[in-house]
C-alpha cells in the first residue's frame, strides 16, 4: 500500500491511432496541489479521465489513496471539477441542488437527503463562501462563484482527492486569488489536489509540485524546477 | 347551451372518454419524460425510436401478440443499434439515428404493404384514439403508469445524468445504467404515445412541453410539474377542439402544445422574447437591469477585458 493519494505507473492510452498518453508516471501526495502542465493535445484531459477511469489505460496502473480507481469511486473520494465549457452553464438547477449532488455516492437509490446530508450541503456552501447565493441557478453566478459551486460540491461528497480540469479559465484575476487561497486551506487539511493549468506564472504561488506533461511525463518535482527554460522548450518548443 | 353542458358533451360518448384516458395518460408520461430529453439533447433520438417501432407494431400483429411487445422489441433494437453504429463507425449520432430509423420506419411501410391484413397505416401514422379497444386502453395504463413511476422515482439520478455524467461516475453511479434505464422508458413511453397520437406526431409530445416548461422555470423540480400539467392541459384542450372543429384529434392535441409554447416563447419572464427585447432597450439606454441579469452583463462587461 502506498502513501500516494494518485499513483500512475507506465500509463498509455491511445484513441484509435492516436496516442494521447505513452507510458506516463505520475505520483501525487496528499497534502499537497500538484500542478498539470501541458499545451492542448498534451494528453492533460486524457490522463485525468484515466484517473476517474472514464477512458480505460491500454497499459499502466492508476491507483487512488491505494485503491483501484472503481474502489476509489465506490467510496467517493474522486471529486472533479470539470472545465467550463464541459457545463451546460444554463440547466435548471440552484447552486444547493449542485452542491447536494455531491452526496448521491452516500445515498439510497432514490437520492432522498437526510438532515446530515443537508448539514454537509449547508456547511460546504458556507465553506466557499455561497450561502447566500445557494438559490440562484448555475449560470447566474461569476465565473469564480462557479468553480465554488463545483469545489463546494467536492467537500459535500467529502472527496479526499480532487482534480480540476483547467479551474482559473475564464475567471478574473481577484477571483483567481480567492479561488487559490480555498484551494491552499483545503490543502493544507489533508486533501490532495491535481489541477491542470496553463497559466505558467501563477504556478508558483498555487503548486507544491509540478508535472509537465507531453503524452509523457517531461519533468516533475517542485514549480520552480519544472518551469525552467529548457523543460519549457521540450514542452511547449513546438515538435509537432 | 351553457358553459356546463358544453364542457359536458363530449364525455358522454363512450370513445370519446376512451380517447381523453389515453391521450391524458400518454401526454403526462410524454410530458415529464420531455424534460430529460430536452436537456440531454436526445429529442432526435424520441423521433427515431417512434418511427423505427413500426415493423415491431406490423410483425406483432401478424403474430397475434399485443402491439406493445412488438414495439418495445423494435424500440429498444433501435436504440441499440443506433449506438452500436455510432461506436463502431465514428459517424455522428445524428447521422446514426437517421440511417438505423429510416432502414426500420421503411421496413415497416413495406411490411405493411405486403401484409393482407387489416392494418390500417393511417392509424399508426397519425394515431387512433377514438377507435381503442380494451387491452389498448388496459396497455396504455399499465405501460404508462411504469413509465411514469420509474422517471418519478429516479428524476434526481436522471437529473445528474443530463447535468454530468462525470461526476455520476465518480461517486460509483454508472452513467451507462442511467442511459439505458432512459432509453427503456423512452422505448415505452413511445408505445404509449403511439396509440394517442400515433408515430408522426409522438416527437412533438416528447419535445414541446419540456422545451416549454424549460423557458418558464430555472429549477428542475418545477419543470418536473409544469411540463406534464402542460401537456396534460393541452391533452384535454386538443380533444374539446377536435371534437367540436371535428378536426384531427392528435393533430389538435400538438396544436395546442405548440400554441403554448408559441405564447409563452413570447412572453416568458426570463427567457421569453419580448422581455429579451426589453432588457435590450434598457440596457441600450443606460438603464437598469434586474437583479437576475446582473451577473449575465458582469460577464459580457469581463469578456474584452479577458480577451485582450
Amino acid at each position: 500500500m502506498s502513501a500516494a493519494a494518485i499513483e500512475v505507473r507506465g500509463l498509455t492510452v491511445r484513441y484509435h491511432d492516436v496516442v494521447a498518453l505513452d507510458g506516463a508516471d505520475l505520483t501525487v501526495l496528499p497534502g499537497r496541489l500538484t500542478g498539470l502542465l501541458g499545451m492542448n493535445g498534451s494528453g492533460k484531459s486524457s490522463l485525468l479521465k484515466a484517473i476517474m477511469g472514464i477512458v480505460s489505460p491500454d497499459a499502466g496502473d492508476v491507483r487512488v489513496l491505494g485503491r483501484t480507481s472503481r474502489d476509489a469511486r465506490r467510496e467517493a473520494l474522486l471529486g472533479y471539477v470539470p472545465q467550463s465549457e464541459d457545463v451546460d452553464w444554463s440547466f435548471p438547477l440552484t447552486v444547493r441542488d449542485v452542491v447536494s449532488q455531491g452526496r448521491y455516492g452516500r445515498l439510497g437509490p432514490l437520492r432522498g437527503l437526510r438532515s446530515a446530508d443537508r448539514q454537509a450541503v449547508d456547511s460546504a456552501l458556507e465553506r466557499v463562501g455561497l450561502t447566500d447565493l445557494a438559490g440562484r441557478q448555475i449560470g447566474r453566478l461569476s465565473g469564480g462563484q462557479r468553480k465554488r459551486a463545483f469545489i463546494a460540491r467536492c467537500l459535500a461528497q467529502e472527496a479526499q482527492v480532487l482534480l480540476l480540469d483547467e479551474p482559473f479559465a475564464g475567471v478574473d484575476v481577484s477571483s483567481q486569488a480567492t479561488l487559490t487561497a480555498l484551494l491552499r486551506e483545503l490543502v493544507a487539511e489533508g486533501v490532495a489536489a491535481l489541477v491542470s493549468t496553463h497559466d505558467l506564472a501563477a504556478l508558483p504561488a498555487l503548486a507544491d509540485d509540478a508535472v509537465l506533461l507531453h503524452r509523457r511525463v517531461l519533468a516533475a518535482g517542485s514549480p520552480q524546477e519544472v518551469l525552467r527554460p529548457e523543460n519549457l522548450a521540450l514542452a511547449f518548443g513546438g515538435d509537432s | 347551451m351553457t358553459v356546463v353542458a358544453w364542457l359536458a358533451e363530449p364525455w358522454q360518448y363512450e370513445f370519446m372518454q376512451r380517447a381523453l384516458l389515453v391521450t391524458v395518460v400518454a401526454a403526462v408520461v410524454c410530458g415529464l419524460l420531455s424534460c430529460w430529453l430536452v436537456l440531454i439533447g436526445w429529442s432526435l433520438l424520441g423521433d427515431a425510436v417512434a418511427h423505427a417501432v413500426l415493423p415491431g407494431v406490423v410483425l406483432a400483429y401478424l403474430a397475434g401478440v399485443p402491439f406493445a411487445v412488438g414495439a418495445l422489441v423494435f424500440g429498444l433494437g433501435a436504440v441499440a443499434l443506433i449506438g452500436m453504429v455510432r461506436e463502431t463507425t465514428g459517424l455522428r449520432e445524428d447521422t446514426a439515428i437517421g440511417v438505423v430509423f429510416t432502414t426500420l420506419f421503411a421496413l415497416g411501410i413495406v411490411l405493411v404493404s405486403v401484409t393482407p391484413s387489416q392494418i390500417d397505416l393511417g392509424h399508426i401514422l397519425f394515431g387512433n384514439v377514438l377507435g381503442v379497444s380494451d387491452v389498448d386502453i388496459a396497455q396504455v395504463v399499465v405501460l404508462g403508469a411504469l413509465a411514469f413511476t420509474v422517471l418519478v422515482l429516479k428524476r434526481r439520478d436522471l437529473t445528474l445524468y443530463a447535468f454530468d455524467r462525470t461526476h455520476a461516475h465518480a461517486v460509483g453511479i454508472s452513467p451507462r445504467v442511467l442511459a439505458a434505464l432512459l432509453l427503456g422508458v423512452l422505448a415505452l413511453t413511445v408505445v404509449v404515445a403511439l396509440q394517442a397520437i400515433g408515430v408522426v406526431l409522438v416527437v412533438a409530445m416528447l419535445i414541446t412541453p419540456g422545451a416549454t416548461a424549460f423557458l418558464l422555470t430555472e429549477r428542475m423540480s418545477r419543470m418536473l410539474v409544469i411540463a406534464p400539467v402542460l401537456a396534460g392541459g393541452c391533452a384535454l384542450a386538443g380533444l374539446y377542439a377536435s371534437y367540436y372543429l371535428d378536426a384531427s384529434s392528435g393533430g389538435m392535441v400538438v396544436l395546442a402544445q405548440g400554441l403554448v409554447f408559441a405564447l409563452v416563447f413570447l412572453f416568458a419572464p426570463r427567457r421569453g422574447v419580448l422581455r429579451r427585447l426589453r432588457g435590450r432597450g434598457a440596457a441600450a439606454g443606460g438603464g437598469l437591469a434586474s437583479d437576475a441579469a446582473a451577473p449575465a452583463q458582469a460577464a459580457t462587461a469581463l469578456g474584452p477585458r479577458l480577451g485582450a
